[in-house]
């Protein structure tokens, strides 16, 4: 069964799917999603660092994004605001990565792949990693759930009632890191982001308690990924753009519709 | 002793915050903290819940220590679905019954399928107390707890703090400028301004140099016309008259 490429596609994006969203509320939740937009684009540099030393390229990005993050949190707070912090690492590490990509003479690669992702040449070891990267993330997420959640909610309410906002923070921060490296394959690193907000973001509308958010947002994800798959597959379109390309029609769909009821329902102005 | 500082300063930057605060409460004991702003009253609540790292000095906590803190206001961000159940139950949980009783007994009942982005501040401010109280803590912080909630519903809210010591027996620490509103619950008054300017009961703090010295005329009239209706019960009028 995992011979054919098609189902090991399937099976990438479904644990793609399933890591992101839930973490993608948390994103959205603290207001983080630039946060993870800046630890996408550091990928790419992480990229240019694995094959410059010929490491594996799920290495290099983990690294290069823990990297990114940790010096994004430690430097916030000392004179720079936060998006102006991000504006400059973001892009900064997608050009050096790009220029450090051209200096590898001798090694050819497809940074398209890279960008936009590659899920159709998604093989078994690839697959290991990704559904390994995937568990770590959730097992994460629920193991901490009380404190990430209260922690998110307010950090004076979670320190009185004895976690540490900080070390939460920190394991969010790991978390993303890994759910980049392993997207990375699936949508690229452009497009990860999307993974994260979109399907949360279209969760938040049926939603009344952040556990339903979280599990709806992970079913959204999977849907996603598979009508993504099954729409390139018949439209002859690129994979992962396909995929966020759902994701998005989702979200303005059930916008529209959750709007349009609340109207009928409520009364209220559109 | 539940908590004790003992000549606690608290630098931000180079800015002294708070100097050479010593003060301990002990079990059941309800602690007024008053002072005017930029004093440094929620900063001293932060370093008391470690949120805030004490410059030099020690601070002291009974072991495991249960806090129920109720934060001045809570910004709740509007993409964070949470129903008034769920935040009850947070971090950990409890009976459907439990919570029920807590918030009947804090005076929304009925709330709890909520959103708490459509709670008013009042209800808000109750569920937080709900709360907080649902952790069976030995010490209470609020941080002016009765800050948008009217006259009527300040007064309701420090009857209802009177009933909590009695019932659940823990202490108290609560932030407020209005002494006139608190003086009859509370056992002790700490006047902060960057450090203790004086400390006592609360009848003794009002009559205290010290204490018209940092909120001046204003207040003061203001406790003479709350000791005043405390002894005459008709006094609604002169009140209003005043306000």
């Amino acid at each position: 069964m995992l011979d054919d490429f098609l189902v090991r596609a399937m099976l990438a994006s479904v644990g793609v799917a399933l890591a992101a969203a839930p973490l993608g509320c948390f994103v959205i939740w603290r207001r983080m999603a630039y946060f993870g937009d800046a630890t996408a684009h550091a990928a790419v540099l992480g990229v240019a660092l694995s094959l410059a030393f010929s490491l594996p390229i799920f290495v290099g990005v983990l690294a290069m994004c823990l990297i990114m993050a940790i010096t994004v949190s430690s430097l916030s707070g000392r004179g720079f605001a936060m998006d102006t912090l991000l504006g400059v690492m973001a892009h900064s590490s997608l050009a050096i990565g790009l220029v450090a990509v051209s200096f590898l003479s001798g090694v050819r690669i497809d940074l398209m792949s890279y960008l936009f992702g590659d899920i159709l040449a998604v093989g078994k070891s690839d697959l290991l990693l990704i559904w390994g990267g995937a568990a770590t993330v959730l097992f994460l997420i629920i193991w901490r759930w009380s404190g990430l959640l209260l922690s998110t909610l307010n950090a004076d309410l979670a320190l009185a009632s004895g976690f540490k906002p900080k070390q939460e923070q920190m394991i969010l921060t790991i978390a993303l890191a890994i759910v980049v490296a392993v997207a990375i394959k699936v949508v690229g690193v452009l497009l990860i982001a999307a993974m994260l907000i979109v399907p949360a973001a279209t969760a938040r509308a049926f939603s009344q308690t952040p556990e339903t958010m979280a599990i709806v947002a992970a079913g959204i994800g999977a849907f996603c990924g598979l009508a993504g798959l099954q729409s390139s597959y018949y439209f002859d379109t690129p994979t992962g753009p396909t995929i966020v390309c759902v994701c998005a029609l989702l979200f303005v769909i059930t916008t529209i519709v959750a709007r349009a009821y609340r109207v009928l329902t409520t009364g209220e102005k559109v | 002793m539940l908590i004790e500082c003992d000549n606690l300063s608290v630098h931000i930057g180079k800015k002294s915050i708070l100097k050479d605060i010593s003060f301990s409460i002990s079990p059941k004991e309800i602690v007024t903290i008053l002072g005017p702003n930029g004093s440094g009253k929620t900063t001293l609540f932060k370093t008391l819940i470690g949120a805030i790292t004490p410059t030099s000095g020690i601070l002291t906590k009974k072991y495991r220590l249960r806090i129920g803190y109720v934060p001045q206001r809570l910004h709740i961000d509007e993409t964070l679905p949470m129903t008034v159940r769920r935040f009850m139950n947070l971090p950990s949980g409890h009976s459907k019954k439990t919570v029920a009783d807590a918030l009947a007994h804090a005076g929304v009942p009925e709330l709890d399928k909520q959103q708490i982005i459509d709670l008013s501040g009042g209800q808000f401010q109750r569920v937080l107390l709900a709360r907080a109280l649902l952790g069976n803590p030995d010490l209470l912080l609020l941080d002016e707890a009765t800050q948008g909630l009217d006259h009527r519903g300040s007064a309701d809210f420090y009857r209802q703090i009177a009933s909590v010591r009695k019932n659940l027996g823990c202490a108290i620490l609560m932030i407020s400028h209005e002494l006139h509103v608190v003086m009859r619950q509370t056992d002790r008054v700490i006047c902060l301004n960057g450090h203790i300017c004086c400390q006592g009961e609360p009848e003794v703090v009002s009559d205290s140099p010290e204490y018209h010295a940092l909120f001046g005329l204003d207040q003061e009239s203001e406790a003479a016309l709350y000791l005043h209706q405390g002894h005459h019960s008709h006094s609604h009028l002169k009140q209003v008259s005043n306000a």
